[in-house]
């Protein structure tokens, strides 16, 4: 078995992954189910992230979307009263405009997808790109410096923010 | 080991899944012996001496405890959740043993050398997160609920300090690759990275108050991380019966109970890589090679283990607002300072 066969193999095993756990997110009627089937796309797409050499990427994937935000949905779930009983509504409602936002985006990411020099594109081999991390913090601290500390600045107003709303009133 | 393997079996898938189950042994045997002598400790600390029928002082104990727990009934709550029910120890335990792909066990085997390794190891953490809200909700019970939120708050809010312990480490060795971190500090005891590391002696000193502090910092992080005392508020028997295993029988409990020592290991393991010199040997290149390697590196993580062991059956339990406390106000801040000391020292 040499390693394009292999690299196809584990391509279709993910992609099934991600497919099949994605249409439980928005076909089940269970919103637990909905929530758990989460993980098995957010992995799926961390192990493509990883077919394609992006490394830091996919660590990140699972660091922030594992870690952060499936777990905060989850509480959100979980600490919801009743959450079994509730009949969530999987209707279609206003098909024109999502469909042209869908569109919408598809055609920006294509764009961005065919423009971009990808690094390391085109091989199957594992061991010929290393580690992306490097690069991608020199860039983040020298092209992007702008919208690096941009980002810092909203996270820590969202921060402060999330701390004003939790924070108990001093009872009078 | 990647050739030895090889040499064997070709190269071929076998090879690579046969590297891939070599920790599962690891962890088997590890839990046995942990399991004995955690009861054999905690019956000594509290002046006793436990299982003394079952073989010479007891030590066939784990494996008739293994038999035991492999024929009991596997009762599945019919209010339960069935199917969230049995995925949730796999999901538990996948996330747990995903970490040992990048624990160095011995200069000559890694399970993979990735160069994002610390950082890997920390995101995969979060997958056990998920597994332990899984089993506390899929059970449908309360105290079952409440040990996993307890615990998944818990392993959360543990994990900032942890990371900027880690962070601090990554700034000195400039690379998150296990490995390297390990070799970093080779050398002899006067090289790890709790002392200083192989730095001048100028930035040894101001470095060392620093990095104790770290590794301390470290240490308790990740007791909190697998839920032992001092730290067990999501097991607490006194009030939650078990937490989120409550509901869990025969091999599903062992399961979750085998995620919990793995995870006891990797924690200790990576304290050991980072401040502790991984498998390099105390006495520079005196007891080094492949084996001694793996001696060094089991030896120091049992060493952690121990005093895991040690203080859970020493200190009393903290209360939920202690445990929030100690992390963001104390552990948090200092964590901070110590990321700016380090970053200062290492520009100087």
């Amino acid at each position: 078995m040499n390693s394009v066969q292999l690299f196809d193999i584990i391509f279709y095993v993910l992609a099934a992954t991600v497919l099949a756990s994605a249409s439980i997110v928005v076909f089940s009627r269970n919103i637990v189910y909905a929530a758990f089937s989460l993980l098995f796309t957010l992995f799926g797409v961390a192990g493509l992230y990883v077919l394609l050499n992006a490394d830091f990427l996919a660590i990140t994937q699972l660091m922030v979307y594992v870690g952060g935000i499936l777990v905060l949905i989850l509480f959100g779930v979980m600490l919801t009263n009743k959450v079994v009983s509730v009949d969530i509504k999987t209707g279609t409602l206003q098909v024109v405009p999502a469909a042209i936002l869908v569109v919408l985006t598809a055609g920006i990411l294509c764009s961005i997808i065919l423009a971009t020099h990808w690094l390391g594109a085109g091989t199957t081999d594992f061991l010929v790109v290393k580690t992306t991390a490097p690069k991608i913090g020199e860039a983040l601290i020298t092209t992007h410096m702008l919208l690096f500390e941009v980002a810092s600045v909203v996270l820590l107003v969202a921060i402060i923010g999330a701390a004003m709303i939790a924070r108990r009133e001093k009872t009078q | 080991m990647d050739q030895f393997l090889q040499s064997i079996f070709g190269d071929s898938i076998l090879t690579q899944l046969l590297l891939g189950v070599l920790p599962l042994v690891f962890v088997l045997v590890y839990a046995l012996v942990t399991l004995y002598s955690e009861m054999k400790i905690a019956a000594h600390i509290q002046d006793r001496l436990a299982y003394m029928r079952t073989g010479w002082h007891g030590v066939l104990q784990p494996f008739a405890d293994m038999l035991k727990l492999l024929q009991k009934e596997d009762i599945i709550p019919t209010a339960a959740d069935k199917l969230l029910f049995i995925l949730a120890p796999y999901v538990v335990f996948i996330g747990t043993y995903a970490a040992f792909a990048v624990l160095p066990f011995s200069s000559a085997y890694a399970g993979s050398s990735l160069d994002l390794g610390l950082f890997y190891i920390i995101a995969v953490s979060a997958v056990v997160v998920v597994g332990i809200l899984m089993a506390g909700w899929a059970s449908n019970n309360k105290w079952s609920l409440f040990g996993a939120i307890r615990s998944a708050s818990q392993i959360i809010s543990y994990e900032i300090p942890a990371a900027l312990a880690v962070l601090a480490v990554v700034m000195i060795t400039g690379t998150m690759n296990m490995n390297e971190i390990t070799k970093f500090q080779a050398g002899g005891i006067q090289n790890w990275l709790i002392f200083g590391g192989p730095l001048p002696l100028g930035h040894k000193l101001f470095l060392l108050p620093v990095m104790i502090v770290l590794a301390l910092i470290y240490y308790v992080c990740s007791m909190a991380e697998v839920n032992r005392t001092p730290f067990d508020i999501p097991e607490a028997e006194s009030e939650l019966v078990q937490g989120y295993n409550t509901e869990y029988t025969g091999m599903k409990f062992a399961i979750f109970y085998l995620a919990e020592y793995a995870n006891l290991f990797v924690v200790s393991a990576i304290a050991v890589v980072l401040f502790f010199g991984g498998w390099s040997s105390p006495f520079g290149s005196f007891m080094s090679g492949p084996i001694w390697d793996l001696f060094w590196f089991t030896f120091k993580g049992m060493l952690l283990v121990f005093v895991n062991v040690w203080l859970r059956w020493t200190l009393p339990r903290l209360r939920v607002d202690q445990l929030m406390y100690v992390s963001w106000k104390v552990l948090v801040p200092f964590a901070l300072v110590c990321v700016v000391l380090v970053g200062a020292i290492m520009v100087l």
